[in-house]
């Protein structure tokens, strides 16, 4: 089994109220060193076997059609998952 | 005159917009979202609500509905088609017209009568309109901020293809904080046109803020006797 994780972004012209939401409440727990956030969306897309060319490809053209949409977003990157996107390895980087 | 409206899981205003199209005259015909014919009816209104929850993006998931199949085809050859708030997210995912909706820039809900300018009234929707009328109408919705590139707004405003302006106070702002405060446009051929405000709850004397939504339907069912 295996996992292709889609990163999509707002692009960076459009107005993001919900990182906004997020950069305004950062300062009432003293996190003023944020200038900006600006929230994202992952998705996970799982396969049986192995993530070959193939299923990269079909998970990019998913990505462009509908997992985003490209007058508001971009997609920022498509791979398969590496063993340091589990969480304990991200918790221990 | 057969106009159908699309119920999707999560329409909310599908029978409110057969009941409008009724009261205007016109036989509603009730369209469902997993059935890809539109049973040759003479328009489609694509109504409001939260069509798949809204999950993934607004009107994401019901642009790729088997009844979306049948209904873009049949729009690009001059169907007439009014979006309504969701409706209006769907036809922009589906990219029968230009741009995007992100949520209100002020992050909140909102529900509220709602004076708008009629910027072109030669569209199937608004032939019934004068140009530069006010009209009043609900305005309810939580992504109803309309964004589109710079160079796409220039050809809306340049080929007069805004259709609604929110009118707005000296010094003040739009209610989503829309660029230009754009709040309905129409595609090239004008058949097509999606709005965020809602026509289908100003139809009848007693509930809602006037009688303007009206004039959406009538004009539609002239456009389809004239065509």
């Amino acid at each position: 089994m295996g996992n292709v994780v889609v990163d999509v972004m707002l692009k960076s012209e459009i107005l993001d109220p919900q990182g906004q939401a997020v950069a305004f409440a950062l300062p009432r727990l003293g996190f003023d060193q944020f200038t900006d956030v600006r929230q994202g969306k992952r998705f996970v897309l799982t396969v049986e076997g192995e993530v070959t060319d193939e299923v990269l490809a079909a998970a990019r053209e998913a990505a462009e059609t509908m997992l985003s949409n490209p007058v508001i977003e971009d997609v920022v990157s498509v791979r398969a998952e590496s063993p340091l996107d589990s969480s304990s390895a991200e918790s221990q980087a | 005159m057969r106009i159908g409206v699309v119920t999707f899981p999560g329409s909310l205003d599908d029978h409110d917009a057969r009941r409008a199209v009724r009261i205007a005259g016109g036989e509603p015909v009730t369209l469902w979202h997993g059935d890809d014919s539109l049973h040759d009816v003479d328009a489609v209104v694509l109504p409001g609500g939260f069509s798949y929850g809204d999950y993934l993006r607004a009107g994401a998931i019901a642009r790729f509905a088997p009844v979306m199949s049948a209904l873009v085809p049949a729009a690009k050859g001059g169907l007439p088609v009014l979006g309504i708030c969701n409706g209006f997210q769907i036809l922009c995912e589906s990219h029968l017209l230009p741009g995007a909706m992100i949520q209100n820039d002020h992050r909140t809900f909102i529900c509220r009568d709602q004076p708008l300018r009629v910027e072109n009234a030669t569209t199937a929707w608004t032939s019934d309109f004068q140009l530069g009328q006010e009209i009043t109408i609900v305005l309810k919705n939580q992504d109803g901020q309309y964004v589109a590139d710079e160079p796409t707004l220039d050809r809306l405003e340049g080929e007069g293809r805004v259709t609604f302006r929110y009118v707005v106070e000296a010094g003040g702002r739009n209610p989503n904080g829309s660029y230009r405060d754009i709040a309905g446009i129409t595609n090239e051929r004008g058949n097509v046109v999606g709005l965020m405000p809602h026509p289908e709850h100003a139809v009848e004397a007693g509930y809602g803020p006037s009688l303007d939504g009206l004039t959406f339907f009538t004009s539609a069912l002239k456009s389809v006797v004239n065509a």
